[in-house]
Formats: C-alpha cells, sequence, structure tokens
C-alpha cells in the first residue's frame, strides 16, 4: 500500500478532528489510533495483492458521481418478526431505541460522548486485530470517521431477531459501524436489511464470548451502489457465529470476513450468495484464523453470473501452530449464465498444525446440460428450467442459514429475484 | 537431520511408511561430496564486464551478447519478488561467481574419451552413465534397450553430450546451449525468450543476463526421439551461482521424454540457481519433462543449501501439442518454482504432476499456470506436498480459462501432508475464468474422485472411505511410476508416500 496518502483521505481524517471534538475518552482514543493505523498504512491501491481481482477506486474516489433511486426493498422478513430499527442515509431515524429483552441497545453518536462505555473494549480493537497479516485501511478509516452505528450488549437469550434497516438515496455516502457484544451465554440473531446508496462503508465488529450464539443474515438490495463492508469476529470458546449475505443488486459489492477463533471448541459459518448482471462486480473475501483447537469453520459462497458480471471470491483459512483437531471447510462455486461472466477465485490455506483436516473446493462452470434436458423432456419450459436450477444451486448457501423461517423467507427472496428477471 | 523426525509424535492416520520413507531420504545427503579439482573463475560480483566476460568465454556471436547485455540492463531495472512464502537472507548479487569451468575444460575436449578423467569420475560416482551405453545404475540393459543421451552440467559448462552421433541420425539435435548458439543460430535466434520473455521475472531476466550453457534439443517434424535424453546439473564450485538454460523445441508430430537432474555438495554458505527451461511444442507434437530436484537442501539448522529459482514454461503452440511436467522435488533449501503451460493451440493439453517433500529447515513455494488460450484446451493438476521437521511447503497455481477458450476443461488436485507440528503446508491456488463453456474443478473432495474408479472398488466391497483412500493415494505412486527409469533409484524411496492423513 502506498505510504503516503491520497488528498481526499486527509480530507476525511479531517473530519475525524471534528469528531474527536465532541468525544468522549473511550471513544476519541479509538478513533485516533484508527486515524494513525490508516495514516502508516495508507489506502489500497490497484496493484495490491489483495485489491487484485477488485479495483478500489470506487472506495477511494474523492465524489462519488451518481445518483440513486430509492426503490422499496422487498418486505422479505415482515415487521412482527423482528424488531426493526431504521437509519435513512446512514442517519438513525429512531428516536427512541426500542427496549428488547436480553439485551441494551444504543446508538453511537449517544455513547460517543461519554467518557467510559463497555463497547472500548471492542470498538476499532477488533479491526486493529484485523489489520494482520492483511491491512485494510478503508476499515480502519471508518473506525476513524464514522459517527452512526448502534452498539449492541446482548446479555441473555434474545427472542426476535433485531432488524437493522437502512435505506440511502441519491449521493449518498455513508459510513456505519455497528458493535455487537455477545455475553458468556447469551444469543442473539441480526438481520440487515436495506438498500445501500451511492458508497457505503460499513463495519460491523463482533465479540462472541464462551458459550454465545451470534446468528446474522445480510440482504444487499438495490440497484446501484457502491459498498464495502467488514466484518470482524472474535469468537470464544464453545461459540457459534452465523453470517449469510444474499446480494441481489448493486454495482459494486465486496463483503470482507475476518474472524478470529480465539476459543476451544467454537463453530463458525461464513456463507453468501448473490445473483447479479451487467456491471455487477461481486467480491466475498474471507478471512479466517484458527487460533484454538477443535473449532470448525465454514466457508460456503455461490455466485450466479450473467452478462459480463464479475464474481470474486478470496476466502482464506489460517491454522495456527496449535490449532489441532481444526476442520476447515471451503467451497465457492460459480454458475456462469452466459459467456461473457467471469468468476475469480483464490481459495487458500495455511496451515501449521498436523493435526486437521481443511478441504477447499472451487468449481465454475454453465449450467448443468443434462439436468436442464431432463426438467425441458419434463415439460419445464427452458426458462423457467434454468431458473429452478439456479435456485437449487443458490440453495445449498442457504442452508448454512440457522432458522428455517429466515432460509424460507431468503428461498422466497431469491425465487422473486429469478422471476423478475 | 533424523532427530527431529525420531522424536516427533505424528498424528494417528498418517501412514507409517512415509514417515519413514521421509525419514530415510532426509537423513543423509548421499551427494553432498565435492570433487577436488582445479577451476577458472570469472572475477567475483556482476557488471556488464562480467556478462561481456561470460559471452567471450562462450566465443558467442555479437547478437547474443547484445541480447544478454540487454537483459542485464533490464535487470537494474527489476525488484526481487517477495511474493512468496518463503524467508531467506537478503542475497548479495556481488558476493558470488557467475561463472565457472574446470580448468580441463578451457579447451573444449573434442569427444568425452578426452575429458578431465575426474570429472568422469564426479558423474560415475553420481550414478550418470557418460559412456555411451544402456547402463542404469549399475545394471547393465540387455543390448538395444533403453538407451539415455546424457548431457552433464558441471558448474557453468557442459562436459560433453552422449549419443550426438546417434540422435543425429534420427535428425535429433541435442548438445550443449553453447554449441547450438554456434553451430543452430538461426533455431536458437527463432525461439529463444520466445516463451520466457527476456524481462519476464527478477530471476529469469538474471539467467538471460548471466546463463552460461545448459542443453539444447530439436526434435524434427515427425520424429519420435530414438531415446530419453536427460541433462544432469551438477554444482560443484563454492559461492557460485549456476545459470543454465534449457530449449526443447518439438516439431510437428514429434515427440521427446526429456529427464533432468541436480545435485551440489554440502557448503555453508547458500547457492543460487536460477534456471530459465523453455519448451516449444508445435502441431501434434508431445514432451514428457521430468525433473528429480535433489539440490543439497542444507543442514538441519538451515545453514547452506541451494536456492532454486526457476523458471520453466511450455508454450503448447500447436494444435493438439501436448505437455507433460512431472517433477520430484525433495532437495533445495528454497524453492521458487512453477513450470507452466500456455495452452495457445487448440485441444491441446498440460499436465502437472508434484510430489514435493520438505524437510528440517526447507521452503518450497511450487506450482504451476495453467494458461488456457486455445478452444478444447485440457489441463491437469496433481500436486503432493508432504512438509516434515520446520520445513513450509506452499503449492502455488494458476488456471486460467480465457474468453475465447471454449469448451475447455481443468482439473486440479492438491493434497498436503504435515508430519509434526512444527511444519506447514499452504495452498494459494488462483483461479480465472472468463467464459461459460469451460469448467474448472480445484481440489479433490469425495465427489470429485473418479467416479468410475470408485463404483469399481465400491462393487468389489470396498467401504468408501478405504476406496477413496484407495484412489487418492494411488496417485502418487502412479507419478513415480511415470519418472523415466534412471531416476527409479532416487525414486525407490518415495514409492512408500501416501497422503493419508493429508491436512487439506
Amino acid at each position: 500500500m502506498a505510504s503516503s496518502l491520497r488528498g481526499d483521505t486527509a480530507d476525511r481524517l479531517r473530519l475525524n478532528e471534528n469528531l474527536l471534538a465532541t468525544s468522549g475518552q473511550w471513544f476519541k482514543n479509538a478513533r485516533l489510533a484508527a486515524a494513525e493505523r490508516v495514516e502508516s498504512q495508507g489506502l489500497p491501491q490497484r496493484r495490491d495483492e489483495y485489491w487484485g481481482y477488485t479495483q478500489p477506486d470506487a472506495f477511494l474516489q474523492k465524489k462519488i458521481d451518481f445518483d440513486v433511486d430509492l426503490n422499496s426493498p422487498l418486505e422479505l422478513f415482515s415487521k412482527e418478526l423482528s424488531e426493526v430499527i431504521n437509519y435513512k442515509n446512514g442517519i438513525l431515524q429512531e428516536k427512541k431505541l426500542p427496549a428488547i429483552p436480553g439485551c441494551s441497545v444504543e446508538s453511537l453518536s449517544d455513547a460517543a460522548t461519554l467518557d467510559n462505555h463497555w463497547a472500548g473494549t471492542v470498538f476499532g480493537k477488533l479491526e486493529a486485530v484485523g489489520q494482520i497479516p492483511v491491512q485494510r485501511s478503508l476499515a480502519a478509516l471508518n473506525t476513524a470517521t464514522a459517527s452512526q452505528g448502534l452498539l449492541i450488549l446482548v446479555t441473555g437469550k434474545v427472542k426476535k431477531p433485531i432488524r437493522i434497516n437502512a435505506v440511502c438515496e441519491g449521493t449518498s455516502d455513508t459510513i456505519i459501524h455497528h458493535i455487537i457484544k455477545v455475553e458468556r451465554g447469551a444469543n442473539v440473531t441480526l438481520i440487515e436489511t436495506g438498500q445501500y446508496g451511492a458508497r457505503a462503508n460499513v463495519v460491523l465488529e463482533v465479540e462472541v464470548e464462551g458459550d454465545g450464539t451470534f446468528n446474522h443474515i445480510r440482504m444487499q438490495n438495490g440497484h446501484e451502489h457502491n459498498a464495502l463492508t467488514h466484518i470482524f469476529g472474535r469468537i470464544g470458546t464453545n461459540s457459534t457465529f452465523k453470517s449469510f449475505t444474499l446480494t441481489s443488486g448493486g454495482r459494486l459489492t465486496r463483503n470482507e470476513c475476518i474472524l478470529d477463533l480465539v476459543g476451544d471448541s467454537s463453530r463458525v459459518s461464513v456463507a453468501g450468495a448473490c445473483i447479479g448482471d451487467e456491471k455487477f462486480h461481486h467480491d466475498d473475501t474471507v478471512f479466517v484464523t484458527h487460533n484454538a483447537a477443535n473449532c470448525e469453520s465454514r466457508q460456503v459462497f455461490k455466485k450466479v453470473l450473467r452478462d459480463g458480471s464479475v464474481g470474486v471470491f478470496q476466502g482464506k483459512i489460517l491454522v495456527k501452530a496449535g490449532a489441532q483437531k481444526t476442520d476447515g471447510y471451503q467451497i465457492s462455486q460459480s454458475l456462469l449464465l452466459d459467456d461473457n461472466s467471469q468468476f475469480l477465485a483464490k481459495p487458500e490455506l495455511e496451515i501449521y498444525a498436523d493435526d486437521v483436516v481443511c478441504s477447499h473446493g472451487s468449481t465454475s462452470g454453465a449450467i448443468d446440460e443434462e439436468a436442464l434436458f431432463y426438467l425441458r423432456s419434463r415439460g419445464v419450459p427452458k426458462a423457467k428450467a434454468i431458473d429452478l436450477l439456479t435456485l437449487s444451486f443458490i440453495a445449498e448457501a442457504i442452508q448454512e442459514v440457522e432458522s428455517p423461517e429466515l432460509a424460507d423467507a431468503l428461498l422466497a427472496h431469491v425465487t422473486a429475484v429469478l422471476e423478475v428477471r | 537431520m533424523g532427530i527431529e523426525m525420531n522424536n516427533v509424535d505424528v498424528k494417528d492416520g498418517v501412514d507409517a511408511d512415509t514417515v519413514e520413507a521421509v525419514r530415510a531420504l532426509s537423513s543423509t545427503y548421499k551427494y553432498g561430496w565435492n570433487t577436488e579439482i582445479e577451476m577458472e573463475y570469472a572475477p567475483k560480483g556482476l557488471s556488464e564486464d562480467i556478462v561481456r566476460l561470460i559471452s567471450s568465454k562462450n566465443n558467442e556471436p555479437e547478437w547474443m551478447l547484445d541480447w544478454r547485455l540487454s537483459a542485464y540492463r533490464r535487470w537494474l531495472e527489476l525488484k526481487e519478488p517477495n511474493w512468496a512464502m518463503v524467508d531467506y537472507p537478503s542475497i548479495d548479487f556481488q558476493d558470488q561467481y557467475y561463472y565457472a569451468r574446470p580448468k580441463s575444460m578451457v579447451e573444449k575436449p573434442k569427444s568425452l574419451d578426452d575429458v578431465d578423467p575426474k570429472l568422469l569420475e564426479t558423474y560415475k560416482k553420481l550414478g550418470i552413465p557418460l559412456k555411451e551405453q544402456a547402463l542404469l545404475a549399475g545394471v547393465e540393459a540387455p543390448e538395444g534397450e533403453r538407451k539415455v543421451a546424457v548431457d552433464a552440467v558441471f558448474d557453468s559448462v557442459s562436459v560433453g553430450t552422449t549419443f550426438q552421433a546417434e540422435l543425429k541420425k534420427a535428425g535429433v539435435i541435442f548438445c550443449s546451449f553453447s554449441e547450438a548458439v554456434k553451430d543452430y543460430p538461426e533455431l536458437v535466434k527463432k525461439y529463444l525468450g520466445s516463451v520466457v520473455p527476456v524481462s519476464d521475472n527478477y530471476y529469469a531476466t538474471l539467467n538471460s543476463a548471466v546463463f552460461s550453457d545448459g542443453s539444447f534439443v530439436y526434435i524434427p517434424e515427425g520424429v519420435r526421439c530414438p531415446m530419453e535424453l536427460s541433462t544432469y546439473f551438477r554444482i560443484n564450485a563454492e559461492n557460485t551461482g549456476q545459470f543454465e538454460r534449457t530449449l526443447i523445441i518439438a516439431d510437428k508430430g514429434s515427440y521427446v521424454s526429456y529427464l533432468e537432474g541436480c545435485t551440489a555438495p554440502k557448503r555453508d554458505v547458500a547457492q543460487l540457481h536460477a534456471a530459465v527451461v523453455e519448451l516449444v511444442i508445435l502441431d501434434d507434437a508431445e514432451i514428457k519433462y521430468s525433473t528429480v530436484q535433489n539440490w543439497y537442501p542444507g543442514d538441519e539448522n538451515g545453514k547452506g543449501g541451494i536456492y532454486n529459482f526457476v523458471t520453466k514454461r511450455a508454450d503448447c503452440r500447436g494444435n493438439r501439442s501436448k505437455v507433460m511436467w512431472t517433477q520430484v522435488e525433495t532437495g533445495s533449501a528454497v524453492t521458487w518454482k512453477y513450470p507452466s503451460c500456455i495452452l495457445r493451440g487448440n485441444e491441446s493439453q498440460g499436465e502437472f504432476y508434484s510430489i514435493a517433500i520438505a524437510n528440517n529447515m526447507q521452503q518450497a513455494d511450487t506450482g504451476t499456470k495453467m494458461v488456457h488460450l486455445g478452444k478444447n484446451t485440457k489441463s491437469r493438476i496433481v500436486s503432493k506436498g508432504i512438509s516434515a521437521g520446520k520445513a513450509q511447503n506452499t503449492y502455488r497455481g494458476l488456471v486460467s480459462m480465457h474468453p475465447k477458450a471454449k469448451d475447455s476443461r481443468n482439473f486440479t488436485q492438491c493434497d498436503s501432508l504435515l508430519i509434526g507440528d512444527k511444519c506447514g503446508a499452504h495452498t494459494v491456488p488462483y483461479i480465472e475464468v472468463k467464459n461459460n463453456s469451460s469448467r474448472v474443478e480445484h481440489e479433490a473432495t469425495t465427489s470429485k474422485v473418479d467416479d468410475d474408479q470408485l463404483f469399481y472398488c465400491r462393487s468389489r466391497g470396498m467401504g468408501e472411505e478405504d476406496a477413496v483412500a484407495l484412489v487418492v493415494n494411488g496417485f502418487c505412486k502412479e507419478v513415480l511410476q511415470a519418472l523415466p527409469m534412471e531416476f527409479a533409484m532416487e525414486a525407490q524411496q518415495l514409492v512408500a508416500i501416501s497422503l493419508e492423513g493429508s491436512v487439506g
């Protein structure tokens, strides 16, 4: 990465100076440290190995050059099913945050003025750990400049999922940073829905303490957007972390997920599916570090690509010395519906322990002609048959979702997306 | 060396014979002796003058010197690559010799009979037959059976090439590179640097500037080379880098099997070996290229050993051309090597089979590139990496399907095995698919194992897991059996290797 910053980043960091004036001590410390990380690391460049398949330009340019319309996203998870918290153009819309049994929810902007806060042990901390060995300066930039986000402390078993519904329009350039801490034995499901604006930089830091459970479902809709998301997770002993992302719109999306398994016997799953056309460029970059024994990690990604769209998968399983009995699994598959689209993958393993099993697979190809022939011979029209096969391809990734209701809702959404194509 | 491994706890499921084989392989380096011989060196260091000197030692024409000089100037602008997962002290390129030849070779001997007996003795001790007879590691084969023509490269020069006359009858040219520059300048001009361009990468560019000798092979149209060809590389001199160049051209419809072996004495100071191998394969031709790489790996503390930074590439220019790389990598302190296939011709085929064993402090970063450009091209990659001691073993590979490479096919399988908990095994595959009629599959999962073979085993009452193990592990032996007989002795120890209990 470049050692010097481009002018616009300095501008963005200057923004940070204004924020600092109103920040309490914990927040000030976190922001200053993050700003230093950005300064010392510089921003990603096209020639960086880590950005080999996705050009970072859209996230770096000073001004975003297009407007987005707000098209009402499909209401896929009913309001009754979850506690909804709304954001518009990057700003929290709720005057009062809901009281949810088993957890506390605060807004970052409120907590920022306090001198001490529980989030101080998480905010920017997991992101900082996630800078090694690969620098993710745009996440540090988020930490240094974000003023919006939720701080969720989960202390018990939260029954209803918490849904953050964030919509954007116009030339909005949003920076949001959420913190979730799941205390010992607690569990929660977080859903993210909505529509990104012209540009979005979203960071989620998730700490799961011993015996905790965190489930995450994310929907990425909207016609045009440039979205960069990071999830930084620290997973404790005997805990569960599951994240699933469905992307069915947007121009450029890069979802990074960096998990550090620090306690023995934890289970994590990072999965996703996407469907895209034309200028659609979708990048899943996952880095799972096994730092403890007897853990299981899964990465399952499916990409359906058409009309010149590009799918990228960069996944890595790092098994540190001593992380014995690790079970790592990684699969990335693309379905190329025509001859213009591209699938670029780098499924990586780095292993320093001998008693482990890590498998990684990656396949790419067109729709299975035999399966297509079978369906057609049963009287299914070609277009419908292709949709069915596409759906079954994606369904394998949706199987990673813990809750059957949510999985069904996702399948229904995929079906709807395929129908309107 | 054995010390590390004798005390190591090996996880359940790892085949005991494999551990024993790896142990035996690294317990002694058999080729670590050196030949006391009077040498002539170029002055230490690297400069334009050294490049000129090497060129003049080889009595090269002007164009060859110009080619070298442009490479040297380009090299000065390049940066040493650092992306490989290897770690070694930075190389002082001015603190080594770039040219060393035995004094007895100053006047090139007319025939092998005139070669310094000490040199002949060296090859005899290494088990390399420099007499024109079918001699395999001490076992005399019946008349008329397998013959192997050998080009023996000792430090910077080719000592001699056997069976040249007999090969010439078939139209095959097999000679040292320096001879080829003199005797077949048109062929050399046409193909040199056409597969690995001068400024391809740091080490290839360095090689282009200072390569001293190597082997040249031309198989004319329609000729099946009557015997196996081989080059044996021996580094003997201290503080000397070896930079050789191999260029093989298989004209239309021809076939050749080429083997390569290499060893070096035990020395405390690491030595650089930066070679370039270029293969040109025209319509319907086939090259089978086998390597047993057994450079000195350094001692158990990582002292000494060869830095093996090699660029090998095959250009399948012709339609239906075929190349097969087989490598057994057991030596070298640091390996940086990616024998690649450019599948340019329609229906061309590339195969890469590799067994890499790293022990003690060895580091290997090796793999292949399969670049599919032509229609209906096929490639297959099978890589087995074994790490023991404190070694790091990385598979790094690229499979690229270009938009025009319609209906192409790749299958990749790479397995790693760790013996002990202080070593590392890594896999860094790059997969780039830019059309949808091609299929790319990476890594053997149970379902990817050949269904017919699996079905056969299952129908004989074998459990699914056993059947998969048999099919997958059977492969290791397949690779070894694919090696030419000459390497059978070296490969024999490896036959016990199985990848049972592999990590990923």
